[in-house]
């Protein structure tokens, strides 16, 4: 197996397309037969060759995009109900259930924990960055990052 | 005893460009980007399935790290393509190859199966190299 001859070559460029078509499109509702015919696969065949090679079928990785693009909207502090729609999901309930499960805590737990590190970021950055390479830059020598 | 590696360097020209490339073409997450003054940020990511091994994008600038000229000889060093910083992994490198190369990232090897494994190079935005290899299924 080398260079571009690899078999089965044009299933790998269909699957990835798929998978990119996901990323691109996760907020839309998306329809998953679509994607399929789209790719030229049956619906099994499709879901069977999706799962092997990314270890989700197409849903399941169609919500993976979705709560991880939550996670970075829900960083930047906007409203739970904004980013539950933003992402393609059409009930705050099913979000928060489906978050819940898959990152251990509440959308709205997540986001106090991220906002709280953010402004530690802001106030204390030496508290996250490792004495060495902070020495080593010279930013230990700032009295306006110095931790208080 | 040493346990664990938790950080590396990687020096990079440009911290912007290479945030574009190790988040947005890669799908690396961000560790910390915090703001260090004037021209000076902290940049880290993580490959997604290993939170816990931060990856600086250090730039490379004149100032306690590095001279005048040997940031000049470092970034001509890295452009040229000298440093070879680590082996990446994936869970199916045909896969991977196809979607980076959609994505825009520069392979000098396409995926080859080697006596020590099934392999490919690639380049990050700056000129490192990388190895990507594949997880036994």
């Amino acid at each position: 197996m080398q260079g571009e001859n690899y078999p089965k070559v044009y299933l790998y460029r269909r699957i990835v397309k798929a998978k990119l078509f996901i990323d691109a499109n996760f907020a839309d509702n998306i329809d998953l037969d679509h994607i399929a015919d789209e790719a030229f696969f049956s619906k099994f065949h499709f879901i069977r060759l999706f799962k092997n090679t990314y270890a989700k079928t197409p849903h399941q990785y169609l919500t993976f995009v979705r709560i991880e693009r939550s996670k970075l909207l829900l960083k930047e502090d906007r409203p739970v109900s904004e980013v539950c729609y933003a992402v393609g999901f059409d009930s705050i309930s099913s979000f928060t259930g489906l978050f819940k499960r898959l990152v251990g805590q509440t959308p709205s737990a997540y986001q106090q924990i991220q906002h709280r590190k953010k402004e530690e970021i802001k106030t204390m950055p030496l508290k996250h960055i490792p004495n060495c390479f902070a020495e080593m830059k010279g930013w230990t020598q700032n009295s306006n990052f110095e931790e208080v | 005893m040493i346990t664990r590696l938790n950080h590396v360097s990687i020096f990079v020209l440009n911290q912007d460009s290479a945030y574009d490339f190790y988040v947005n073409k890669l799908g690396f997450k961000v560790h910390t980007d915090a703001p260090m003054g004037p021209g000076m940020r902290w940049l880290t990511v993580c490959p997604p399935d290993q939170p816990e091994l931060e990856l600086s994008l250090m730039s490379i600038d004149a100032g306690m790290m590095f001279t005048k000229e040997s940031a000049e000889a470092m970034r001509k060093l890295v452009s040229a393509g000298t440093f070879g910083f680590g082996v990446f992994e994936c869970n199916d490198l045909l896969a991977t190859y196809e979607e980076l190369k959609a994505k825009g990232v520069e392979f000098t090897k396409a995926p080859k199966q080697e006596f020590y494994g099934f392999e490919a190079l690639f380049k990050d935005d700056s000129g490192n190299w990388f190895s990507l290899g594949q997880k036994a299924k």
